[in-house]
């Protein structure tokens, strides 16, 4: 038989207030034991106090190749962003 | 699939593209486009050094229970386990690539993938657990640090992990040695005797003169490497022999010196031979770091296949929850 444990991707916490970061990958045979892998290889010295896994074959991701044009529909909008907007110097805190 | 002139095109538009993202230190992601050769270049160059890190634990392992105390002890397990960590963090990096774990271990079991030549030579004295922490970490630190803004981004943040972690691999190395310099006459002649057979193989770390090594300047075009072997073992040299004068103990060379006009230390000629013949095959212990290996990997077979029938088990009964009730 030649199946290696599926693949997961690890997702962890450093403290709370924070977002779950992407840290790597690794392999385990179910959920429960990918989290204690990841404890053991991203956790050794403190850096999280939450872990996420999902196995990466679940993953949806976008098309890297088609991104110029699956973006675009922001570039044009300047008036997305405050300083579209003119206001005179004398009006304080906006 | 047809070839024609537009797809030509397209293919070179496409790798110009790819290089100028790089000529603007732009990062290269999983699923972007990247050349065949470039992607090749990282497999070998990844998986290298992953089998390096996991291959590393072994002589190191060797010391483990004869460790002179508790405190010594200790470090060297955290140690080991971080090199096992950080050949985690690489086989993930080079999976990114689309090539699987079991080839790449397969690739090291077979011989057809190398790791660092460093790791086939014997640990003969407690010694040499101070000098490969002081030598062989040092050299690795030297070699990872520019590695973390390589045009790679998985390979550049598993990096930035591996050297963070590194700093006290050498710390611990280098105070054994100096607690063993600073001890008996006998203590310190140890250290002396591991230095002399650590000294080469450490230079040899940084890989073949750059008028031996082909692949430099593609790998510097495409910002994998920032500095070529003779530089970064230049750089090592600089570093490392005023840590020797600290300890009191000579490096084996007699044609090192102080070059005032380059600041920078001569050193002898490396043993090119001997380089050579231990990336084939022939160094004093590759055949038993496979061996070890292989068996590491058989051994753990069973736990293996044991975890994945337990995963789909419970997975079942998820499916089949009444069935579970009656049985
Ligand atoms: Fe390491
Ligand atoms: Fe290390």
């Amino acid at each position: 038989m030649k199946k290696y444990l599926p693949l997961y991707e690890i997702f962890i916490r450093s403290k709370n207030g924070l977002h779950h970061k992407h840290v790597g990958s690794l392999h385990a045979s179910d959920p429960q034991m990918a989290i204690m892998n990841a404890r053991d290889v991203y956790t050794r010295r403190q850096e999280g106090i939450s872990i996420w896994v999902i196995e990466s074959k679940d993953i949806t991701a976008s098309n890297p190749t088609d991104s110029d044009a699956f973006y675009a529909p922001a570039e044009d909008k300047v008036y997305r962003h405050p300083t579209f907007y003119k206001l005179p110097d004398e009006v304080k805190y906006m | 699939m047809p070839f024609n002139a537009e797809q030509l095109n397209m293919e070179l538009s496409l790798e110009q593209k790819f290089q100028e993202k790089i000529d603007r230190d732009e990062r290269i992601e999983p699923r972007d486009w990247m050349p065949d050769s470039y992607r090749k270049t990282l497999v070998r160059q990844i998986s290298q050094h992953a089998h390096s890190e996991i291959v590393g634990m072994l002589p190191e392992g060797n010391w483990i229970s004869r460790a002179p105390s508790l405190k010594r002890k200790l470090g060297l397990m955290a140690k080991v386990q971080d090199e096992a960590g950080h050949g985690l963090y690489l086989y993930s990096a080079a999976e990114t690539l689309g090539i699987e774990r079991d080839t790449l271990i397969d690739q090291l079991h077979t011989g057809k993938a190398k790791y660092s030549s460093i790791f086939n030579y014997p640990t003969l004295t407690w010694a040499d657990i101070g000098t490969i922490g002081w030598l062989v970490d040092g050299a690795a630190i030297m070699n990872q640090v520019p590695l973390c803004r390589c045009s790679y981004g998985p390979y550049a943040r598993a990096m930035v992990r591996v050297c963070k972690e590194e700093s006290f691999h050498q710390r611990q190395g280098f105070e054994i040695l100096l607690s063993l310099c600073q001890g008996s006459p006998e203590q310190k002649a140890m250290a002396q005797d591991a230095l002399n057979r650590w000294w080469w193989p450490s230079l040899m770390m940084f890989g073949p003169s750059d008028v031996d090594s082909p692949h430099t300047q593609q790998s510097m075009a495409w910002n994998i490497k920032r500095f070529s072997n003779d530089e970064l073992r230049q750089r090592f040299v600089d570093m490392t022999v005023p840590q020797a004068e600290l300890l009191g103990i000579t490096v084996p060379d007699p044609e090192l010196k102080f070059n005032e006009a380059t600041s920078n230390y001569d050193f002898g000629e490396i043993d090119w031979d001997e380089f050579w013949q231990v990336v084939k095959g022939h160094g004093p212990c590759n055949k038993d770091r496979i061996a070890a290996r292989v068996k590491a990997h058989e051994d753990g077979a069973w736990v293996r296949e044991a975890s994945m029938a337990y995963a789909e088990k419970q997975e079942q009964r998820k499916l089949n929850p009444i069935e579970v009730k009656t049985a």
